[in-house]
């Protein structure tokens, strides 16, 4: 898959492969069920936002997209293919590692603790996932991590370890490292929950820009400003379970359910 | 003692009236007497007192202090240093190797390797090296002789030299010992490096390579370098199992000369030499493994040296502006 940036798209075409399909995924940590059946579609080049209260599930959800978590029932699709799994008739096989780290390539993740590699600088995090997955060479490696520094505003910064950047910054890091590979997909688990307040507007901004250039998103965040803004669908989740989706204008404005007001009104 | 306090309370006296930090206009610096720690004083002074009565000791026993600078670079106490140093680095490469396989077995989902992991450290912490190295040497009751069938058949004691004794004992034990601190190195790496690596879709062999072993290093280098310490010190045992290193060479050098107890003491002062210089590299790959973990590197002692030299001039120079 080469990187498709196109122009962004209001109305994705009809029929297109959905990017993300959700059907009654379950998942359980030991006894406890965290995702009770969750059925959704993410649309390519939309920026789907998940929101609802810490536990309800939303992260979880998020990373298994990327087969980070197992699911253990339903299914998920990612651009039409089974994640973590191959079926041949009725059965599934599962992936072995290297095919589902080959998957992942095209999936970016950022995390809501940065999770740089302290013991590289902000350019050999962005280098590091073209130069040892991919084989790219080190000289067309660095200077495409140049320019996604110079995009995330931290051009200046490439020389500096993880230690020595805010928490803004290495977040910004972080979203340009993902960028390297050229994902088709972004998940975003909470971005800005880490950060000092004033910190959160760069991350936003980024991230904004980064939706314009019409990448689909999936972030699960408590940014209802962003979700307002950028979002295409919105979708509140809690206990497990899908409670309202929508348009977010639509449900952070007029929420219909009840979990969904009490939330918001807690939040806004 | 009262020459000392006075020019230093004079020192501390012109660096608060010079000094750039009390401008003018700014409130006065503080001239306060200092709390007077009587009990140090008198701690020191027992201390050193206890310490020139130990010195005048040893000057007054009957110990030849000139055999040790005479032997001091003795061509079989040189050959022991280098004989005592190979050890140290072979049964060390031993020990990093095996205890690298071992903390992976350990730490792998595969609860027979996990298990074999657990009773060879379980074992090899548990027995003194001493009687280790004494098995091995006799372990011929065990195996009369030993055939590697195509490549090498002979009996257990031609095969099991005191050299070969001497590795196998002391890098066994060590990588019992380098397994465990391997393991506590990886668990210390945090998880989130480990996603962050497999959401780039990097392999569990890579991630471990590339993200988690760098990092796992600055865990396992400090105590690796006192296991080598230890290694050098320990070496001294496989005197009994026959191999000559330099205890052992020490001892034989006292017997011949007459001067038993004065080789000793050359052999601490070889042993201390080396393990000093050991420390040193210790420091330095400490250092490399620092990087990023902390916002600023420690100065290596070179670098202290200048800044010292700098600060000791710039008082000088504001002096004369």
């Amino acid at each position: 898959m080469t990187g498709k940036l196109s122009k962004t798209q209001d109305t994705p075409p009809r029929g297109a492969v959905p990017m993300v399909r959700a059907q009654g995924v379950h998942k359980s940590f030991g006894h406890v069920e965290v995702l009770k059946g969750i059925d959704l579609e993410v649309r390519p080049g939309e920026v789907f936002c998940l929101i609802g209260p810490s536990g309800s599930g939303k992260s979880t959800f998020l990373r298994c997209i990327n087969h980070l978590e197992k699911i253990n029932a339903g299914r998920l699709y990612v651009d039409g293919e089974l994640v973590g799994y191959r079926q041949q008739g009725d059965k599934l096989y599962e992936l072995r590692d290297r095919e589902v780290a080959m998957k992942r390539r095209d999936i970016g993740m950022v995390f809501q603790r940065f999770n740089l590699f302290p013991h590289m600088t902000a350019l050999e995090n962005v280098m590091e996932a073209p130069v040892q997955v991919k084989g790219v060479n080190k000289a067309q490696a660095r200077e495409r991590a140049m320019q996604l520094l110079e995009r995330v505003g931290l051009a200046d910064r490439a020389g500096h370890y993880p230690s020595q950047l805010s928490g803004g910054q290495q977040q910004r890091v972080a979203i340009a490292r993902a960028l390297a590979m050229d994902p088709k997909l972004m998940l975003f688990d909470e971005p800005t929950s880490a950060l000092d307040p004033e910190l959160v507007g760069d991350v936003l901004d980024v991230m904004r820009d980064l939706a314009e250039s019409g990448m689909t998103m999936v972030v699960v965040t408590h940014e209802m400003g962003f979700a307002r803004e950028v979002g295409d669908s919105l979708v509140f989740m809690d206990e497990g379970v899908v409670v309202e989706s929508g348009h977010p204008r639509d449900v952070l404005t007029n929420p219909q359910h009840e979990r969904t007001q009490s939330f918001l009104s807690k939040v806004l | 003692m009262t020459d000392i306090e006075k020019t230093a309370g004079e020192g501390a006296g012109k660096s608060a009236g010079e000094g750039p930090a009390a401008p003018a206009g700014g409130p006065e610096a503080i001239r306060a007497v200092p709390v007077r720690h009587y009990g140090r004083y008198i701690s020191a002074l027992i201390a050193i007192g206890i310490l020139v009565a130990i010195i005048y000791a040893f000057s007054q026993g009957r110990i030849n202090w000139h055999a040790v600078p005479e032997y001091f670079f003795d061509h079989r106490i040189t050959t022991g240093v280098y004989k005592t140093l190979m050890l140290t680095v072979l049964s060390m490469l031993i020990g990093i190797v095996g205890g690298i396989v071992l903390a992976v077995m350990r730490l792998s989902k595969n609860p027979v390797t996990s298990s074999i992991a657990w009773f060879y450290i379980w074992f090899f912490r548990g027995t003194p090296v001493l009687v280790q190295l004494f098995l091995w040497f006799n372990l011929g009751l065990v195996f009369e002789y030993i055939n590697l069938m195509p490549l090498y058949k002979d009996y257990w004691s031609n095969f099991m030299t005191p050299l070969l004794t001497a590795l196998l004992g002391l890098g066994l034990n060590e990588a019992a010992y380098m397994a465990e601190i391997c393991r506590a190195g990886l668990l210390a790496v945090d998880e989130g490096q480990t996603e962050a690596a497999h959401a780039l879709g990097m392999s569990h062999g890579r991630t471990l390579r590339r993200v988690i072993i760098p990092q796992a290093m600055r865990v396992i280098v400090p105590p690796t370098g006192n296991e080598v310490i230890n290694m050098l010190k320990t070496t001294s045992l496989v005197a009994a199992v026959q191999y000559p290193e330099l205890f052992r060479y020490a001892q034989d050098i006292g017997q011949n000369s007459g001067a038993p107890v004065e080789m000793y003491f050359l052999a601490a002062a070889w042993y201390l030499i080396m393990t000093s210089v050991l420390s040193v590299g210790q420091y330095y790959i400490e250092r490399h493994y620092a990087r990023g973990s902390s916002r600023q590197l420690p100065p290596t002692p070179w670098q202290r040296v200048r800044a010292n030299m700098f600060s000791l001039g710039r008082p000088k120079g504001a002096v004369s502006a």
